[in-house]
């Protein structure tokens, strides 16, 4: 067993209303960033695990999003990395 | 009849729902612990409002783990009462005894007003003794109240009558102006399939004493007597 440092990021399903990115949206077109055509505010998550191998490791933490992690309902999620520490 | 509170670990409402079935029913009540695995008999759990495990992850998520869930969602399964008032509401989409989630309000603003609700079906174990159109004004408190769930489980809920409330203005339109979260077509509450558990953001236990502003409330714990003691 190696240790696995795995990160998640969880965002908003597309096309639900997102009221937190929108208002992050607004902001930044205030300050000038006209460019910006969307903002998703969501979660940062960075889980240390043992497991056989970085693939083992992506298998287990999705299988967490799965049934704790990110809401099924309302959220998508994406492993992000998996480093081996 | 008897009533089980659950109180978990920053439940703030739960005190209210005891002292609302024990004062204003004249009924037994009792809190359950979230660590024990007993209802104590009780006929009827109650998830109150507050914000178990600190609201962290998602509202609810962490509070389907404990212990007395696992006997709620038991409990729920073999036909018995639940309800679930605001955090309850979130406790009861996230272990699965509800369809849906409740995300941040669309104002992202938390808030805590009187509101109108519109009762959408009698066929409830909480709203049996209410009249469908009925008109009930109740307080909301939460930041996280708008329902959410996809086109197709909407679609059922309607058809097979489990919206339960519905937020309305004063002459009993659900419009956009009287949603004070931004939820799916105006839902405050929603039942499961048998009617028996029923989840909803208002707080019918702060809405039993006239020095309160309302009354309203007490027509979900009448109509509960009344199918407990059917």
């Amino acid at each position: 067993m190696k240790r696995f440092r795995v990160s998640v990021h969880i965002v908003p399903r597309k096309g639900l209303l997102d009221p937190q990115g929108k208002a992050v949206t607004d902001a930044l077109h205030t300050l000038g960033f006209a460019a910006v055509a969307d903002v998703h505010v969501g979660r940062h998550l960075v889980i240390e695990t043992d497991a056989a191998d970085a693939k083992a490791a992506e298998g287990s933490v999705r299988e967490m999003c799965t049934r704790l992690l990110a809401n099924p309902v309302t959220e998508d999620f994406e492993i992000a990395a998996v480093v081996a520490t | 009849m008897k009533v089980g509170v659950v109180s978990f670990p920053g439940s703030n409402c739960d005190e209210d729902a005891l002292l609302a079935v024990v004062e204003r029913l004249d009924e037994d009540a009792v809190l359950l612990w979230h660590k024990d695995h007993d209802l104590q008999g009780a006929d009827v759990v109650i998830l109150p409002g507050g914000f178990s495990y600190g609201d962290y992850l998602r509202a609810g998520a962490i509070a389907r783990f404990s212990p007395i869930m696992q006997e709620v969602v038991a409990h729920a399964k073999r036909g018995g009462p639940v309800i679930g008032i605001c955090n309850g509401f979130q406790i009861a989409c996230e272990a699965g005894l509800l369809p849906g989630a409740l995300l941040r309000n669309a104002s992202l603003q938390f808030r805590s007003m009187p509101v109108t609700l519109r009762v959408e079906t009698t066929d409830t174990v909480f709203t049996r003794a209410a009249e469908v159109g009925m008109r009930l004004t109740m307080p909301i408190a939460h930041g996280d109240g708008r329902y959410t769930a996809d086109e197709a489980t909407l679609d059922r809920l309607e058809a097979e009558g489990r919206v339960v409330f519905r937020y309305v203005d004063a002459r009993g339109e659900a419009t956009a102006a009287a949603n004070p979260n931004g939820s799916m077509r105006n839902i405050a509450g929603i039942a499961n399939a048998g009617g028996t558990v029923v989840g909803l953001m208002p707080h019918p236990e702060r809405a039993l004493e006239p020095l309160l502003g309302s009354t309203d409330g007490l027509v979900l714990f009448q109509s509960l007597l009344a199918a407990v003691h059917a």
